[in-house]
């Protein structure tokens, strides 16, 4: 193909070579996976509205009973700061800022992706003690399946910046890690996107 | 009904296999059973012993199961497919041989060759494999023969990836499989509607078989949409502009989208029933707040996009064979590209359609019920650029065009009914009766079956060297075309005179001669099967005198033409320059196609590796684990997944290189092949004088 109209990555710039070509054709691959995932949490988000409702509910315990607002306000926090800090691992591969660099602001997302795990997985045990488990309504159904599979995302995503720290160690940043890293990053703040959808719809519209 | 759960083999023992059921019990139904797992053993044994006597084991590991080549790949999921294919159509025929015997009284309603609960798991299986296991390999292994080489490009975007997507459809494939021998499966029918297919109703694995297989396969073909997309994106050889790329690529294109958009749906609606299933939520149970019309909704989601998803590929193959079989340009290109995107975005909105009897208001029905008749529009506008292709050309009756003229004369009918059923106040009438059986029936066997058939009919040569026997071939075809008449237009008539569909039983006589008249379709269809094995069986035989080395023996227009056959790993020696639509056939007009390139370079082709392999292992014992409760195993197989491609992504891993002197060597041979070799024209095309070289010169006119 030609060289107009290539992947605008950060990750690309003078001195990387064929990475270029690389980002071109995988990156985008990867932009379409988000895209179908997209889709997956498109249709959760519909389930958990059509279930939002008396009969979804079932008569059991109902969004004032289990909301926290203050922690899921913690969360948002954190994760928006970790999508921030992985614009750290993006400049630092960019300006070649070396692999402590890069290694240390991938640690810094992991660390507070992991807080935001915590106080997840916190509020579900706090709210299956009050009997907001799953079993208990087709809207808990919901709930838990929506927000559970972006925290699985979320943990993936650490798994993930596990793996690429280990890569980094081994192979170095080399066009592969790059390209990767570029990718790692296109998935860290995808899981922002979907936490704006859900701290809006699951707790903002039926708390308000 | 439910077992106890042990720790080392969770529900499984020795009572679930159709043997156990046949000593408890000796009757027609128990003898089907354990007769259709007999053959699953015996194939199996005979597969393994035919390998080892071979020596095959080695050939088969290093040539095919570990190569990222997307032509191999695409082989693959076609010989998947048609081996799914074959239990598919004899499941019909049983069917069809239970319905043929199965008059009752109302007295005495369960009669026939096989019980209820085993009549429902055969259309269940039925509908299953022939969606997922035969039409999706067979179009996908198309699309992965072809798509790349009519791209100009060497491979897919993603080798490894094919690889792995290929493997998580042979996965669920084999789950369907093993459930013939090892416990039951649903009897939900192929879309598996809750509130039956849940716990409460459905307590055992059969629905757990279903759920798992279609889990594992439908990311791999996630994934393959991905690849197309990507490939048809990023992978076109320079001057190929979307407005150049054969038709096929185009209906490629459409359904890489489809697959991209459509296939999530599924996995969330069978991930939710797997939920309700396993875990014990409540999104499609009767209590506690489930509501099973989200399952329907989602479900159809994914499943109306799907049946475009099917035909488009066959409308691909159709274009390409109704203009090079009639010696002309394709008429109406762009028509046909605007048509297939039509039918790609209608497809997403007339989902409704298929629960219009259940409870929305008359408005919506309405919407969705136009919204359906719109897709008539473009698919009316296909046929007749087809049509207009062929008009006035020189046309070879050759098998691929029987198949399209039996496709013509049998999707309009089956379009026609479609037209009748999107309008509610018909449907309501006639939605659950074999009407609505014979309808799609109508539009998938004419439209996908043949159109795959005869697009491997088409392509065959390319993938092998060597020409399929024509009589062969046409008799297959003619045969398909006729078994279809009598086993599936028969049911239009016992629809409309009330007869329900999926029902096992029924009282009155004036079904039987219609009954009589589908079970010799079946058996014709029987017959046609068996004609298509024999097909390739001859044209092994005398694979010598049916060789087309030069690599184009339709006289082709499109890229892919100009390789020899079989097609070299690396496809072309270099990467082709495209300055025209249907570029072969300008080269051709413009004399001297087969100039051998400036210059040769090295190659890189992606290195062989087992990955799909044991990523599909891993995928096959996770979903048999999670069938059978098996804890542990599912736990290890399903850490095996991120493991491996942790461990992949470790290794730097080098590319294979093929040097350019070998290149240069094998492209030579090939370029002198062709110079010595005496043309043939159209006419001779069929006869063993077709060496694969064409007349040019019938294409400057």
């Amino acid at each position: 193909m030609s060289d107009q109209g290539l992947y605008p990555g950060l990750n690309l710039g003078e001195g990387h070579g064929e990475a270029h070509d690389e980002a071109e054709t995988t990156v985008f691959g990867f932009w379409v996976f988000v895209m179908s995932d997209l889709v997956i949490f498109g249709i959760l988000f519909a389930s958990y509205a059509s279930y939002l409702d008396p009969v979804g509910l079932a008569g059991g315990p109902g969004p004032q009973d289990l909301f926290d607002i203050r922690s899921v306000a913690i969360q948002t926090a954190l994760l928006l700061l970790g999508g921030t800090a992985y614009a750290g691992v993006s400049l630092a591969v960019k300006y070649e800022h070396g692999r402590d660099r890069v290694l240390a602001f991938l640690a810094l997302c992991a660390l507070l992706g992991g807080a935001f795990l915590f106080f997840e997985v916190r509020d579900f045990a706090t709210q299956a003690g009050k009997g907001g488990v799953p079993q208990a309504s087709g809207w808990l159904s919901a709930y838990w399946a929506l927000v559970g599979l972006h925290g699985i995302h979320v943990f993936a995503g650490i798994v993930w910046i596990g793996a690429m720290a280990a890569q980094v160690l081994k192979r170095g940043l080399d066009d592969a890690v790059k390209v990767r890293l570029s990718m790692l990053g296109v998935f860290w703040h995808f899981l922002d996107l979907i936490w704006v959808g859900i701290f809006s719809l699951v707790f903002l519209v039926p708390l308000a | 009904m439910s077992r106890p759960v042990g720790p080392v083999f969770g529900k499984l023992d020795w009572s679930v296999t159709p043997y156990t059921d046949l000593l408890q019990t000796v009757n027609s139904s128990t003898i089907v059973g354990a007769g259709a797992a007999s053959v699953l053993v015996l194939g199996a044994i005979a597969a393994v012993a035919v390998l080892t006597w071979k020596g095959w084991w080695g050939p088969l590991y290093r040539d095919c199961l570990t190569s990222p080549d997307a032509k191999k790949i695409g082989i693959m999921y076609i010989v998947l497919g048609l081996v799914m294919m074959a239990r598919g159509i004899i499941e019909g025929a049983v069917m069809r041989a239970h319905q043929a015997t199965a008059m009752g009284t109302l007295d005495q309603p369960e009669t026939g060759l096989v019980s209820p609960d085993h009549f429902a798991q055969l259309f269940s299986t039925h509908g299953t494999i022939m969606i997922f296991f035969v039409a999706m390999p067979l179009l996908i292994g198309l699309i992965n023969f072809v798509l790349p080489q009519q791209l100009g490009a060497r491979d897919m975007a993603f080798p490894v990836l094919n690889q792995v997507s290929l493997g998580l459809t042979a996965a669920g494939a084999g789950l369907v499989m093993i459930s013939l021998l090892i416990g039951k499966f649903g009897t939900g029918g192929w879309t598996m509607y809750p509130p039956y297919t849940g716990k409460v109703f459905s307590p055992g694995e059969g629905v757990d078989y279903w759920l798992w297989a279609i889990l594992i396969s439908g990311v791999g073909s996630t994934l393959t949409g991905m690849n197309f997309a990507v490939t048809i994106f990023k992978k076109r050889a320079p001057g190929m502009h979307f407005m150049r790329m054969p038709l096929f690529c185009w209906t490629s294109l459409c359904v890489a989208i489809m697959l991209i958009y459509a296939m999530p749906a599924l996995t969330v609606s069978s991930s939710m029933l797997a939920l309700d299933r396993y875990a014990g939520f409540h999104f499609f149970t009767n209590d506690a707040g489930g509501n099973m019309m989200n399952y329907a909704n989602v479900f159809w989601m994914f499943g109306h996009p799907e049946v475009y998803i099917l035909i488009l590929p066959a409308f691909g193959v159709f274009s390409e064979i109704s203009s090079t079989f009639s010696g002309k340009k394709l008429y109406g290109y762009t028509s046909l590209v605007i048509a297939s995107m039509s039918i790609a975005v209608i497809s997403f909105t007339v989902w409704l359609h298929h629960f219009f009897t259940m409870g929305q208001s008359a408005g919506i029905n309405i919407a969705f019920g136009i919204a359906t008749m719109l897709i008539g529009i473009p698919t009316g506008v296909k046929i007749y650029d087809w049509m207009a292709t062929m008009w006035r050309g020189r046309v070879r009756m050759t098998a691929p065009i029987v198949y399209m003229t039996g496709f013509f004369l049998l999707f309009v009918i089956g379009g026609m009914s479609g037209i009748i059923l999107a309008n509610p106040s018909i449907d309501y009438q006639v939605h659950n009766s074999t009407f609505l059986v014979a309808h799609f029936h109508n539009v998938i066997i004419p439209g996908v079956l043949y159109g795959m058939l005869a697009g491997i009919h088409y392509w065959f040569p390319k993938a092998f060297g060597y020409r399929l026997d024509e009589t062969w071939g046409r008799r297959t075809a003619l045969l398909f075309v006729a078994g279809f008449v009598f086993a599936f237009l028969p049911l239009y008539v016992m629809g409309l005179m009330g007869l329900p569909r999926r029902s096992p039983t029924f009282q009155d006589p004036a079904f039987l001669p219609w009954m009589y008249a589908a079970g010799l379709g079946a058996l014709l269809m029987l017959a046609a099967l068996a004609s298509l094995v024999w097909t390739f069986l001859v044209s092994w035989r005398n694979r010598e005198a049916l060789s087309v080395p030069g690599g184009d023996p339709w006289n082709g227009a499109t890229l892919e033409w100009s390789s020899p056959a079989p097609v070299p790993e690396w496809t072309y020696p270099c990467i082709p320059q495209v300055t025209d639509r249907d570029d072969w056939g300008e080269r051709k007009r413009a004399g001297d196609p087969w100039r051998a390139p400036d210059r040769y370079v090295d190659i890189e082709m992606p290195a062989d590796t087992p990955h799909g392999l044991l990523i599909a292992a891993a995928a096959f014992a996770l979903g048999f684990a999670m069938v059978w409760y098996i804890w542990w195993l599912a736990i290890a197989a399903f850490l095996a997944i991120p493991a491996l491609l942790i461990w992949r992504g470790m290794r730097v891993i080098e590319p294979r290189i093929v040097s350019a002197a070998d290149v240069e060597d094998e492209d030579r041979r090939f370029r002198e092949f062709v110079a010595r070799t005496a043309p043939i024209t159209r006419a001779e095309e069929s006869t063993p004088r077709n060496r694969g070289v064409p007349d040019c010169t019938e294409f400057a006119g």
